[in-house]
């Protein structure tokens, strides 16, 4: 019950996603190049998805616990620091070389495109590297090359 | 190459992308973060952890199928770049979403929805960076 209701909310996204245009990497980019062959579409896609989740968020966060677990697994972290922002720039530069991102590209899959396999697979080394960094950083002594 | 605008199609996408993250939040009390379900998959904190993440990966990649039955359209996917630029920006984004944590999905709607500041900056940061890297590579480099 519980493995088929996740299932089934996987659906719902990736069915958003796919209707959305956000498993379309010239979607994508277009909506980022506005001087060129720009495409808005994308403002509604993020307008939408941001309205229902902040409006159930306070609904669902109000009750004492989620259906079929012990508890919300909530981000607790609030630290701003470089590790944050040069991730998410180093994320920027290749969604805006792809126009895939990571909630894009694994819907895409069901399309069997095999530009989707091959953007998919190369994120999943990126993922696993990063974590290798990430520890390797977060050992007692490891410090940055650079001030943070 | 161009695409059109289809406000209808994405907003409706949007808000069923919206209705998900919600929806796993009251089953699971999980964020709905791309970056993080498949980071659980590649290390498991155990078998049930893993199984989850599973079935909503496997519902997400049947997302366009299930879309298509009540459409009767395929989505469109349209890769207007080289495989050299995929494998090189998919390392990229891999690497990316690790150290900061999260990307679209976890940072650009789970986070502003609970008006997390963190999420708030990195959101920022990746859709002003995807832009310049956009700008540079089509107006700058290919231009």
């Amino acid at each position: 019950m519980r493995l088929l209701t996740t299932y089934l909310i996987g659906v719902i996204f990736g069915a958003g996603i796919a209707l959305a245009g956000m498993a379309n990497p010239a979607k994508v980019l277009n909506f980022f190049d506005i001087i060129g062959t720009w495409d808005p579409s994308l403002i509604l896609v993020m307008g939408g998805a941001l309205t229902v989740t902040f409006v159930g968020y306070r609904v669902v966060l109000r009750r004492p616990g989620p259906v079929f677990a012990g508890g919300f697994s909530l981000p607790t972290s609030r630290v701003i620091d470089l590790r944050l922002l040069g991730g998410s720039a180093l994320f920027g530069i290749g969604w805006g070389m792809t126009g895939f991102c990571p909630g894009g590209a694994l819907p895409a899959l069901g399309t069997g495109n095999t530009d989707v396999f091959i953007f998919c697979a190369a994120m999943l080394v990126g993922l696993m590297l990063g974590k290798a960094g990430v520890t390797a950083l977060s050992r007692p002594g490891a410090s940055l090359p650079f001030k943070t | 190459m161009e695409t059109a605008f289809t406000p209808v199609q994405s907003l409706i996408g949007g808000v069923w992308i919206g209705i998900a993250s919600v929806l796993l939040m009251l089953t699971l009390g999980r964020i709905m973060g791309a970056t993080g379900i498949v980071a659980g998959i590649l290390a498991p904190a155990g078998r049930q952890d893993w199984l989850w993440r599973v079935a909503l990966v496997a519902g997400m990649a049947s997302g366009p199928l299930a879309l298509m039955l009540v459409t009767g359209q395929m989505t469109e996917v349209q890769v207007p770049v080289s495989r050299a630029t995929l494998i090189i920006g998919g390392l990229a984004v891999g690497i990316g979403v690790t150290f900061g944590a999260g990307c679209t999905s976890g940072h650009g709607v789970c986070g502003l929805a609970r008006l997390s500041p963190r999420s708030l900056a990195a959101t920022l940061t990746f859709m002003a960076v995807t832009a310049l890297t956009v700008y540079v590579t089509r107006h700058v480099i290919g231009g």
